[in-house]
């Protein structure tokens, strides 16, 4: 297992730096993550990353399209927070498993 | 009496209904299914019919041949579930009371939510295989193609059967090989996702397999529309892709119903909030959601409605009992690749392990090797249509464990190659 150390906690992550555990998530963490893809997080972004943590714990498979109904962001305005790709972007920094495929 | 209501007669209706009938007691509770239409169609039946493997008439059955006799099956649309007071509406006007429901209404694909999708190319230069149309059509297309930049474009990331636009890509390269022209075709494989292949293991065993048959993946590529007139995808952030020949996979929603009744999850693709280990409905506790309906993070598959009918005919019976409801679904899917040239890939998964490599059904012995390649595995695939109308419709037990089993699965890294 790989591990990041943060303010002297260790985070674990997997091999391409999602955590393993969202409870060791904070938002100063977020911030950290974030400016590694050289984002600078508003209080939208994290409007965003509070909504997709919600979900993930209630067992939901997330999606391009849920996000943009969510009623916080429409889908343009999701690609103008996380450009690229947002929600693998966005689940990185909310501390959330990367959106996958069964393979 | 009491009234056990299934809705949707496909794949996990049908089971549900062969296992309740076996064990509840008739004397005390009636069984009702209801459906729209009366044909079964073998859905993983659809990716072969394109390139000529399978003929339309190997998909198709009736339903009523697979229900058993003492279940009444009712032909009509549900226009509404009314959860508050127990009972269905029906479009032809009657309503159905129910003591116990269970929502088996699958998902379809919906090509209007695309913009341009299903516009004046539409079975013309652009088509879906998910449907017995669309791959029919599809099949006599490709008879007569003359070749140029094939396109397969996945619209949405939760889609039935997430691995059959790759197996379409890998049966499209060994077709036209096999017809003697595959240097006048280009593939190309065009995913919201980060790749064709997203989880690690999956990536090392069978990622070389893209490079090897020569498709290109372009990742990251979330359609807002479809051109028609220049024959353009066009992504959310502008980026485009043409196309001579597209092969959509069109946006996957529930039964029209689910809106209706005001039942959906809240991304309005009509999926019903759903317990994922218990399939007992967030909104009333006397509605169980099986299959392709529910919003739980499992694979759209048959197999997977086959392991969550061992789970839901256990904790339907503890509910009928008023017991608690302990049986758990883990997110078991299993799920044959076909990779071309009479050879399949085979995986194996749950909620929380990722596809392994190892050997399947038995450690060791095998017969099927996972997250390999293999003539075993092709043969698999195929004896599943026989498996498929003769044990798995009919709720007989499968020679599988229902939770996942790490028997036979390589934990530890090692290096494994592809024969």
């Amino acid at each position: 297992m790989e591990t990041l150390v943060f303010n002297e906690t260790k985070i674990d992550v997997n091999e391409e730096g999602y955590l393993k555990n969202p409870a060791q998530w904070t938002p100063e963490l977020a911030h950290e993550l974030a400016r590694e893809v050289n984002i600078t997080l508003t209080d939208k972004h994290f409007e965003v990353l509070n909504w997709l943590r919600a979900k993930h714990a209630e067992g939901v498979a997330l999606s391009i399209r849920k996000m943009g109904n969510s009623g916080i962001v429409d889908i343009k305005q999701f690609y103008g927070l996380f450009p690229g790709g947002p929600l693998k972007i966005s689940s990185k920094i909310a501390g959330i498993p990367k959106p996958v495929s069964c393979i | 009496m009491k009234n056990l209501v299934i809705l949707g007669a496909g794949t996990a209706g049908t089971m549900m209904a062969n296992k309740l009938n076996k064990v509840l007691n008739s004397s005390l509770w009636s069984i009702t299914i209801i459906d729209k239409d009366e044909t079964h169609y073998y859905q993983p039946g659809f990716l072969f019919i394109p390139f000529g493997i399978y003929q339309p008439e190997d998909v198709v059955r009736t339903k009523a041949e697979f229900l058993p006799k003492g279940v009444n099956f009712i032909v009509d649309e549900v226009s509404r579930i009314e959860g508050e007071k127990n009972q269905i509406n029906l479009k032809g006007g009657r309503t159905i009371p129910y003591d116990l429901l269970i929502v088996a209404t699958g998902a379809n694909v919906v090509p209007e939510e695309t913009p341009g999708l299903k516009g004046e190319l539409w079975y013309k230069d652009i088509f879906d295989f998910y449907t017995f149309e669309g791959s029919t059509q599809l099949a006599k297309k490709l008879q007569d193609w003359k070749g140029g930049k094939l396109v397969i474009n996945l619209t949405e990331t939760l889609i039935k059967c997430p691995v059959a636009p790759l197996e379409f890509a890998f049966l499209a390269d060994a077709y036209f090989v096999e017809k003697g022209m595959r240097e006048k075709v280009e593939i190309y494989y065009v995913t919201p996702l980060s790749g064709a292949f997203t989880k690690p293991k999956a990536s090392k065993m069978l990622g070389t397999l893209l490079e090897e048959k020569h498709i290109h993946v372009i990742p990251d590529f979330y359609v807002q529309e479809v051109d028609n007139e220049r024959k353009v995808l066009v992504s959310y952030d502008q980026k485009e892709v043409s196309f001579d020949l597209l092969v959509t996979i069109p946006v996957n929603k529930g039964a029209d119903m689910v809106e209706e009744s005001n039942l959906g999850d809240e991304d309005g693709l009509n999926f019903i909030p759903t317990d994922k280990q218990t399939l007992q409905s967030k909104k009333f506790e006397n509605m169980f959601v099986i299959g392709d309906a529910t919003n739980v993070p499992a694979s759209k598959a048959g197999s997977v409605a086959h392991f969550e009918g061992e789970i839901l005919l256990e904790n339907i019976l503890s509910y009928i009992n008023h017991l608690p409801l302990e049986a758990k679904f883990d997110g078991h899917a299993n799920c044959f690749i076909e990779t071309g040239f009479g050879k399949a890939a085979l995986i194996d998964f749950n909620y929380v392990t990722e596809p392994l490599a190892g050997k399947f059904p038995w450690p060791v012995i095998g017969p099927m090797g996972l997250l390999k390649v293999t003539r075993a595995n092709h043969f698999g695939k195929l004896a599943f249509r026989w498996v498929y109308w003769h044990i798995l419709l009919t709720g007989k037990t499968m020679p599988v464990t229902t939770h996942m089993s790490m028997a036979g699965k390589e934990v530890e890294k090692e290096e494994v190659t592809l024969n």
